[in-house]
Order: C-alpha cells, then sequence, then structure tokens
C-alpha cells in the first residue's frame, strides 16, 4: 500500500507545518485523510466537519493552497504529487490547527441585512411566486449557498479591505432583493453599496471560479451595484 | 487613520463616476494614441505638438475631455489603491486624492489652454 505525505497546519495565527505518512486508499477524500491523522496519528489535531456528503459547509479548508470542501475533493484530483499540504482557510482567524473562527463572516451576512424581512402576518394569504419569473430565476441563480466560507477564504479583496463584506454575505443579500415577499430591500441597499460592500468587488470572479455550488457570487454582486447605483441616482440611498 | 468616511451615496456616485469616466478614457486614449502615431514627425515635443494643433477648437475639445476624464477616474482609482495597499481610509485620504484630482486638472487645463490661444 502506498503512503501519503501530508502537511498539516499546527497551531494558531503562528505555527508551523507538520509532516504525517498516511496509507493511500481507493476512493478517499481529503477529510479521509485528515480524520485519519487526528484517530490513528495525533489525537490533539483540531479540525471541523459534520456530514461528510457536501451538505452542511463545515468542513472546508486550504488544500494545496487552494479552499476546497475536504469531503467532496478526492486525493486523487489534488495529490497526484503524493504529497497533500492542509492549511485553515485563509481570511479568518485561526482557533487552532485547522479550525477557523467564522465570527466574522456570519457577522457581516447580518451587517448585509442578509435576514428574510417579510411584511404579512399568518394570516395572510401565501404570496404566489411565479417559478419562471425573472426575479424568481436570479434567487434560484444564488440561493443554494450554505455559508461554507470558500468564497470568503479565495476573496482577494476581503485580504485587502477587512471591512469588506465579502462575496457570500453580498450574494445572500441579492436573494432577498429578488425575493418578492420581503420588504427591507432600502435598508438592504444602503447597508450593501459602497466602499466595504459591492462597490469594493475587483470582479476577480476567485469566488464564482472556487464556489463547490457553482454559484456566481460576481453575478450577484453585478446585481446588486447595478441596484444601488440606481438607488443613488434617485437619491434614494440613506446611510445604512 | 481617521474614521470620517464619506456618506455611502457619495462612495456609490464615486464609484459610477469612476466607470463612467473608463468609458471615456477607452476612446479618448485610443484616439490619443493613433493621433501620436500618425502625426508626430519629429520628436515628441511640446513645439511640434503646438505647432500642429494650436487654434484647432476641435482638437481643444478633444483634450478638455480628456483631462476632465483623467481627473475624474484616476484620483478615485488611487483612492482605492491607497486604501487596499496601505489600509489607509478616511478623511485625510479624501482631502490626499482631491488634492491629486486638482493638480491634475491643472496641469491638464493649462495644457489645453496653450492649444486654444
Amino acid at each position: 500500500m502506498s503512503t501519503l505525505c501530508v502537511a498539516v497546519w499546527r497551531g494558531q495565527e503562528s505555527g508551523r507545518f507538520q509532516e504525517f505518512d498516511v496509507p493511500r486508499r481507493e476512493s478517499q477524500t481529503v477529510l479521509d485523510v485528515v480524520t485519519y491523522i487526528q484517530r490513528s496519528l495525533d489525537p490533539t489535531l483540531a479540525y471541523r466537519f459534520a456530514c461528510r456528503v457536501g451538505m452542511c459547509g463545515s468542513c472546508a479548508m486550504t488544500v494545496n493552497g487552494r479552499a476546497r470542501w475536504t469531503c467532496r475533493t478526492h486525493v486523487d484530483k489534488v495529490g497526484e504529487s503524493g504529497r497533500l499540504e492542509i492549511a485553515p482557510l485563509h481570511n479568518l482567524p485561526v482557533v487552532r490547527d485547522l479550525v477557523t473562527d467564522m465570527t466574522d463572516f456570519f457577522d457581516k451576512w447580518a451587517r448585509a441585512r442578509g435576514q428574510f424581512q417579510g411584511g404579512t402576518t399568518r394570516k395572510d394569504e401565501f404570496a404566489r411566486v411565479a417559478p419562471d419569473s425573472p426575479a424568481r430565476r436570479l434567487a434560484d441563480a444564488a440561493i443554494e449557498c450554505i455559508g461554507c466560507g470558500v468564497c470568503y477564504s479565495a476573496c482577494d479583496v476581503v485580504a485587502w479591505n477587512p471591512a469588506y463584506l465579502g462575496p457570500a454575505a453580498l450574494n445572500r443579500a441579492w436573494t432577498l432583493m429578488n425575493d418578492a415577499r420581503d420588504t427591507g430591500n432600502r435598508a438592504r441597499l444602503a447597508a450593501v453599496a459602497g466602499d466595504a460592500g459591492c462597490h469594493a468587488c475587483h470582479t476577480h470572479m476567485s469566488c464564482s471560479e472556487r464556489c463547490p455550488k457553482q454559484i456566481a457570487p460576481t453575478a450577484s454582486i453585478a446585481g446588486l451595484k447595478r441596484a444601488t447605483i440606481a438607488a443613488a441616482l434617485r437619491g434614494d440611498l440613506g446611510d445604512g | 487613520m481617521s474614521d470620517e468616511r464619506l456618506s455611502v451615496r457619495t462612495q456609490v456616485l464615486l464609484w459610477t463616476a469612476q466607470r463612467a469616466s473608463a468609458a471615456v478614457l477607452a476612446i479618448c486614449v485610443v484616439v490619443h494614441l493613433a493621433t501620436i502615431i500618425y502625426a508626430v514627425r519629429n520628436g515628441l515635443s511640446a513645439a511640434e505638438i503646438l505647432g500642429r494643433t494650436r487654434g484647432n477648437a476641435a482638437w481643444a475639445a478633444f483634450y478638455t475631455l480628456f483631462v476632465a476624464a483623467i481627473a475624474v477616474h484616476a484620483p478615485i482609482g488611487l483612492r482605492t489603491i491607497l486604501a487596499e495597499t496601505f489600509s489607509w481610509r478616511g478623511r485625510a485620504l479624501d482631502i490626499t486624492v482631491l488634492a491629486v484630482a486638482l493638480t491634475l486638472a491643472m496641469w491638464g487645463f493649462r495644457a489645453v489652454y496653450a492649444v486654444l490661444i
């Protein structure tokens, strides 16, 4: 049985890579590799996972320099050289080893007004949204985000501008902008505009390239830019 | 670093102005470069350029537009570059890039004035 040389980040913001030899197995994922290290080689290794099948978004790490879901990344695809380097996600504080603190990431969803804000009560009729309406199609294109943080980790602008809301929060805001039932769009537009919002995006498209769900946050951000410019020209963009 | 920020609306309008001026510059730069390549005969000197353009209202109008687009476009871009590279944000940065805008406009319109008279 062949072995894989795996360098794993140990420590916090400062630390070092520690090397482990892991048996190579058929259909082995990077999460399998990390789990093997923790269960068989070093039980002090800290990492985060839950569902193992690409539904929860909690196992994202930097694998050979790229942010990925480790549960859906086969070693076959990334470890041809017989070597893997596994590090925590970029652009987030490291709690320990491979675990990052996602607080900033999710606080920015709240700051982008990513909460649904309805305007009806249980006594009102259900809203009828035609599945093929333009707004519903735009919402559909962006709605499958599970908040894994891969796009946020891949974004250069987040690294350069710590206040930047980031692709995931802006993508969430865009789905709500296209939700016919939501009543919070005026305040939402003000919250997502400007130097820390959608206008900070340089359209590098790393988020769209790396998103494991094939969502294009860049397109969502472009939609927000159009909507906020229209509001600013109307004089309808107060400070959020 | 100062915490005084421009209003969100102003930030958005600056971004819009930069994109609009970029569209103008895309045309102006092509015309400018093509004209240089076509027209320059004896080196790129002020005398050479003014000898061919002086008194021509069309060129004066073209370069007035060109200078205005530069004076809008460059400082807004510089503001972002300085913020992202040096984490410099706030009132001092905004005043600095406004000074850059005024300087660029002054130099540019001075050259255009020389074409006009």
